[in-house]
């Protein structure tokens, strides 16, 4: 996390200028970020851990192109995305961004290799080309011969990993988590940030990860600490 | 996987939701498919009158006779191009409840005057040659087994012979088909004179007298003309076109239509709210799969229309299947019940039908599809 810069660089994925971020309900207004300022680097695998409440799933939104700063800018690969329009974010969010989410958040009613498919109906893939990605995807994540599986008939940690095939099936830059191991147990969890790191490591993933758990965070090559909406001091990794 | 497997997979998803809501669909249709067709017949009537025909009767009622010699005094009318008459036989086959629309008739003109009417060139000649001949329609002859050649007795409940008895003999020599197929082919014809010289009564009386004009702008000048003609006589005569005269006939049945318009008007509302309901169900359970697909990039528009899809889809599957079942029972209930005039479902009934499954579709999925448009990721997912 650098602060103050104002321009991305070459090597900057992420780049948050001045960010607010406030929610009006009514009179009332809280704000969760002022003047928020980060970056984040190509390659990098990012822990962001704080306390409920502090931000982390505000700040992984703004990063996803889900919401929007009240003030301020995002940047992504030398773009400005804060100022897109709704269709326009839909559209960057399928080419660029991977999601996984605590609760997997599969369709319930399509099999695992159709789940890893979803992302593929934004693409004008053929036929055969997405056969190839769904197979490759699920092979690795270990799942192939659970293809024809609907998410009920998988354990957890199966289901997190059809969640992780469908995130990287269309091959985007950057994977946003949201305490993807908040409802696994602790083996089932190693293998899931184990999967993640590999990700990282050899296919170049740049990954946030919102999490409570420290031991998660190892598995990050940094990990920054939020509290009420400000990145606190704490030794990092 | 295109979107249309995700519509099929989510509307299959509750089986026994979907099964309640097409079975809703589908009886509602049934009804749709039915009356109107029922509603179709009785306006076919009208509907295929000719513009150019005209009838004539007594003033004081359609059953009461008029003078055979009144067809000679309306031939020279300016603007009558054809007369033929016809008088009520009150004819059945056998059993009284075997009735049928059968008159006597002026033979030689009755085609040209119901051009309608459609026989092969040697079996017509065969019937107006033939004094004690019958010409049968289509459908009178399936429904009582008879063909050419065969020879029948059919009794009258209203004219006896004067050789005694009731029952009338006669030969059938033709088989007429309709121009339309809606034309009703359940009636029967045969010769004035073999019907005039064996009645005991009535003779030289005739029951109403059909006129085409040479042109349906002169039909007012005509009607005028007959019945100043025949104005403060013992027969005084009432003139109306075709098309009325079949209206009033209708109408004596009482008002079928509006009841007709009601039932299935019910039945709309009914399937309005069941299938609204389940839709708007269906669609609340689903928020966070939705707010998911929007988090993977489908757009707002996108997910709008495959939510209206689903109840497309829906409408058309219950919608079709009822209208399918509708014909089969239409079929079956014109085999079974041949005193009804054919019912058809036929091509404007499934195209208004097919515009009300697109109407039923679109209401019943608009508010479930706005609010999946609106949807917003952000709120939806923090729930
Ligand atoms: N849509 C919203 N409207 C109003 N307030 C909101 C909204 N979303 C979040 N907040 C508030 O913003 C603050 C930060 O929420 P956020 O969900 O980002 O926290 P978090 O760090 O992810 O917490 P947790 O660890 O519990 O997931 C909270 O006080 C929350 O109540
Ligand atoms: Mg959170």
């Amino acid at each position: 996390m650098t602060e103050g810069t104002t321009n991305t660089t070459d090597e900057n994925l992420f780049q948050l200028t001045n960010v607010n971020k406030r929610f009006t309900k009514g009179r009332e207004s809280i704000t969760i970020f002022d003047d928020l300022n980060m970056s984040i680097k190509k390659g990098e695998f990012l822990a962001i851990m704080g306390p409920s409440g502090s931000g982390k799933t505000t700040l992984l939104n703004m990063l996803g192109g889900v919401d929007q700063p009240t003030n301020g800018e995002v940047w992504f690969d030398g773009a400005r995305i804060d100022k897109l329009s709704e269709n326009g974010l839909a559209k960057w969010r399928a080419a660029n961004i991977g999601f996984i989410f605590q609760f997997y958040n599969l369709m319930p009613m399509l099999s695992a290799a159709r789940n890893v498919e979803l992302p593929l109906l934004l693409t004008n893939l053929g036929k055969k080309r997405r056969k190839q990605s769904i197979d490759a995807a699920l092979e690795l994540v270990g799942l192939k011969d659970r293809a024809g599986h609907k998410p009920k008939e998988m354990s957890g940690g199966q289901q997190q990993r059809v969640a992780v095939a469908r995130a990287i099936v269309s091959d985007p830059k950057m994977l946003l988590c949201d305490e993807p191991t908040g409802d696994l147990d602790r083996a089932t969890a190693d293998e899931i940030l184990t999967m993640l790191q590999e990700l990282n490591r050899e296919y170049g993933k740049t990954i946030v990860m919102v999490t409570h758990d420290p031991e998660a965070a190892k598995y990050a090559t940094k990990t920054v600490h939020l509290d009420k909406g400000e990145f606190v001091e704490k030794g990092s990794v | 996987m295109g979107d249309l497997y995700l519509i099929f997979k989510n509307i299959t998803r509750k089986k026994l939701r979907l099964t309640l809501t097409l079975f809703a669909t589908f009886i509602a249709f049934m009804i749709y498919g039915v009356m109107t067709s029922f509603q179709s017949a009785l306006d076919a009537g009208v509907e295929l009158s000719a513009d150019d025909r005209l009838v004539v009767v007594n003033k004081i009622n359609f059953t009461q006779p008029l003078p055979i010699a009144y067809v000679n005094r309306i031939k020279p009318i300016e603007g009558v191009a054809g007369t033929s008459h016809l008088s009520w036989f009150g004819g059945y086959y056998q059993e009284p409840q075997n009735f049928m629309p059968m008159f006597a008739v002026e033979q030689d003109t009755l085609l040209e005057v119901y051009n309608e009417i459609v026989i092969p060139e040697e079996q017509k000649q065969a019937w107006l040659q033939n004094r004690q001949g019958l010409l049968v329609g289509e459908k009178a002859a399936q429904n009582f087994g008879w063909k050419v050649g065969d020879r029948v007795p059919v009794s009258s409940n209203i004219y006896s012979r004067k050789s005694g008895g009731q029952t009338w003999d006669f030969d059938i020599e033709a088989i007429y088909k309709g121009s339309d197929p809606k034309f009703d082919t359940s009636g029967v014809y045969f010769h004035f004179k073999y019907f005039d010289e064996a009645r005991t009564f009535g003779q030289n009386t005739i029951g109403f007298i059909a006129v085409r004009t040479t042109d349906s702008k002169l039909n007012e000048q005509v009607i005028a003309a007959i019945d100043d003609q025949f104005a403060n006589s013992p027969f005084e005569t009432e003139t109306v076109p075709e098309k009325a005269f079949n209206k009033a006939f209708i109408e004596q049945i009482g008002n079928i239509g509006l009841i007709i318009t009601f039932v299935v008007l019910a039945a709309f509302f009914i399937i309005l709210v069941i299938v609204g309901n389940s839709m708007a169900l269906a669609i609340r359970e689903r928020t966070n799969e939705i707010a998911v697909m929007k988090t993977l990039g489908f757009k707002s528009g996108r997910i709008f229309i495959m939510v209206l899809g689903e109840s497309l889809l829906i409408s058309f599957m219950g919608g079709g299947l009822g209208l399918l079942i509708a014909s089969g029972l239409t079929a079956g209930i014109s085999e079974n019940i041949p005193q009804l005039p054919p019912l058809i479902i036929d091509q404007p009934i499934v195209l208004e039908s097919i515009g009300f499954m697109l109407l039923l579709g679109l209401v019943t999925g608009i508010i479930p599809a706005i609010s999946a448009l609106r949807l917003n990721i952000v709120t939806a997912l923090s729930r």
